[in-house]
């Protein structure tokens, strides 16, 4: 028993650290294709066929067998230790980020605030580097990477505010599960302001990776390397595959937040299923087939989020890098006040529209939504809590926009909104606040 | 083989890293260091809330203190260790005085911790191993309460004037910091022109 619990957790943590590890040995290779078609060379060529996409592969053995090296007056354990915080950090927000429709390792409720946490960590890795170096350009580094990180932090978190808000829950699964259906339910399209929203967060989100424009702790032109300028070999790699990690990340992150997580485009298993439920046959609900649906969703998810790291790529290799006062100037003046702008222009927007501006008949997949969340939390419950919980309603197509976000989110948890709804005449405005379906 | 808590397992493992990094807070000499075993003692003590639970607090101990508050120390750390202040030795004095005030503090927080009916004993969810593991959902009741409507207790009142204060408090310092940063007009002229 104990060991099926250890093994059951080496093999969640064995898949997260290959897609961490496989995604920035292809990352890293794509990054040189990029930069070599951006710039028009070509890249490299020979190492693994014809595109040279073994060259990664190449290096990480280069890496390993190099020489690693401490200058003289470092701090010993800190210098060691700093790639492991940085590469930890940026593997723990994996933890919590869902690949497709529950392929999720935990579950969490504040999925989304754990992730932000988690990242936030990362920065510790360079400052310690830049520390323990006992090099003043690693010093600079870092000090320029900590002031970068802490102020981009703010408005990274009120971009985020934003999807949380319209979906009225903290949970990536449920947030993406929202978006299902055709590309117009993406949050992005929400609204005017949601698309400025989206594009002030991956702002934020490149300046909080430190990527270009925004890689001031490593610039190379004025800090030799920034914060890894001491460091050799397979230490120097750890910071490589925790940059390309938490690139993915924050990609991955927009997409499920903007871009309809593993939701397609054009939801083809969502007709395919409901065409086969049509035709009388029972294989939409078979396990194979709900497999499929999500690795479908899998492969979704992971090109949005690949998309979005060639974007960050893009950007690196096309413009030229700010100055320090630039980027604090670029947080503070101006990713801010328009992030606090748009967050009172969304919460306008859900007050005016509240289905939206034009109204689409969305019957079939709002039902959908209730069906997984009430069967979701069923599980849920049947796992972690002793006392059985109420049956969660699911009222067939009474409202002609199901697809309402604050209603589904406090759907999910009728035993504990029960007592408010009964107390006393003053918690009425409360009450309506939060809709607790008096059916309850 | 007998079947092991993992619930106890990972209590006790959070449990030593929080305390033994705090022990290691108090006996290291060099300061860059102390703030690093401070932000291992913190990591614990949020490992500790997830343990619980109380995963809205867990992640709020990741944000607030380690995320943030741990990083702005370093940083000041960093700045201002140099020479002489790399290296802190505590005197005998300072000993007594903390020592004192750390019992104090042990005191109450044991007595108060004692005097609560619900932690005195194991309870039968945790003696057989089915307490609070997995995430807990509590996010929801802690910003209802913020909004001034307590779930756990209906008629108690919530703290939303709190709430207020803070939030007006933040933007305050939003503002403070966007009118700091703003570029500084020259007021005389430059007297490379001249």
């Amino acid at each position: 028993m104990w060991l099926a619990y250890l093994v059951a957790a080496g093999i969640h943590c064995a898949l997260l650290i290959n897609v961490v590890a496989v995604g920035a040995l292809i990352f890293i290779w794509l990054e040189r294709k990029v930069s070599a078609r951006i710039q028009d060379r070509l890249g490299p060529t020979r190492v693994g066929g014809r595109f040279g996409w073994l060259q990664t592969l190449a290096d990480g053995i280069k890496l390993i067998t190099k020489e690693d090296l401490m200058p003289e007056g470092a701090d010993g354990m800190l210098f060691r230790m700093a790639p492991y915080v940085s590469f930890c950090a940026a593997f723990a927000a994996y933890i919590a980020l869902p690949f497709s429709n529950g392929w999720v390792a935990q579950n969490l409720d504040v999925a989304v605030f754990f992730i932000l946490a988690v990242m936030g960590l990362e920065v510790f890795g360079v400052i310690l580097a830049g520390y323990a170096s006992n090099s003043k350009w690693s010093l600079f580094g870092a000090m320029r990477e900590a002031a970068q990180v802490v102020s981009y932090e703010v408005p990274m978190g009120l971009c985020v505010v934003v999807p949380v808000l319209l979906a009225g829950t903290m949970n990536l699964n449920t947030i993406g599960e929202l978006q299902r259906g055709w590309f117009t339910n993406w949050y992005v399209l929400h609204d005017p302001f949601t698309f400025i929203t989206f594009i002030v967060y991956f702002t934020c989100a490149t300046a909080s990776v430190n990527r270009a424009p925004f890689d001031l702790a490593e610039a190379e032109s004025e800090l030799v390397a920034g914060f890894h300028t001491e460091y050799s070999g397979i230490r120097w790699s750890y910071f490589f595959m925790a940059e390309y990690g938490s690139m993915f990340t924050v990609s991955a992150l927009a997409a499920i937040l903007f871009f309809g997580g593993w939701n397609g485009p054009i939801p083809v298993t969502d007709m395919l299923a409901s065409a086969l439920t049509a035709s009388g046959s029972t294989l939409a609900t078979h396990p194979v087939f709900v497999y499929l649906a999500n690795f479908v969703g899998m492969l979704n998810l992971l090109f949005k989020g690949t998309f979005g790291v060639i974007f960050m790529m893009w950007l690196r290799w096309t413009l030229p890098r700010l100055r320090i006062d630039q980027v604090m100037e670029m947080c503070l003046k101006y990713c801010l006040p328009i992030s606090c702008f748009t967050l009172i222009g969304v919460t306008f927007w859900q007050v005016t529209f509240p289905g939206g501006l034009i109204p689409m008949p969305r019957e079939s997949i709002g039902e959908k939504i209730y069906d997984i969340r009430a069967v979701s939390d069923a599980q849920w419950n049947a796992e972690h809590k002793p006392v059985p919980k109420k049956e969660v309603k699911i009222e067939p197509k009474a409202e002609p926009k199901p697809a309402k976000p604050l209603m589904e989110a406090r759907r999910d948890e009728p035993a504990q909104n029960t007592p408010i709804a009964g107390t006393s005449p003053t918690d009425a405005p409360v009450t309506a606040l939060v809709r607790v379906p008096e059916g309850d | 083989m007998a079947e092991i808590n993992w619930h106890t397992f990972f209590f006790m493992m959070f449990a030593l890293i929080t305390c033994a990094s705090a022990v290691a807070v108090v006996f290291t000499v060099n300061v860059v260091r102390m703030a690093v075993y401070l932000i291992a003692s913190l990591l614990g003590a949020s490992g500790l809330f997830f343990l619980a639970g109380a995963d809205f607090v867990g992640a709020m101990q990741l944000m607030i203190y380690v995320g943030g508050t741990l990083v702005l120390l370093i940083f000041g750390v960093m700045l201002t260790a140099q020479g002489p202040f790399v290296s802190m030795k505590t005197k005998g004095g300072e000993w007594i005085i903390s020592a004192v005030a750390g019992a104090a503090l042990l005191a109450v927080l044991l007595s108060v911790a004692v005097s609560v009916p619900d932690w005195q004993g194991p309870t039968e969810a945790s003696a057989n191993g089915t307490g609070a593991t997995g995430p807990a959902r509590t996010a929801t009741p802690i910003g209802m309460a913020l909004l001034g409507a307590r779930v756990d207790r209906p008629n108690a009142p919530g703290y939303l004037l709190p709430f207020e204060i803070v939030s007006v408090h933040l933007l305050v310092v939003m503002i403070g910091a966007a009118y700091l940063a703003r570029t500084k007009k020259r007021v005389s002229s430059p007297s490379l022109a001249e």
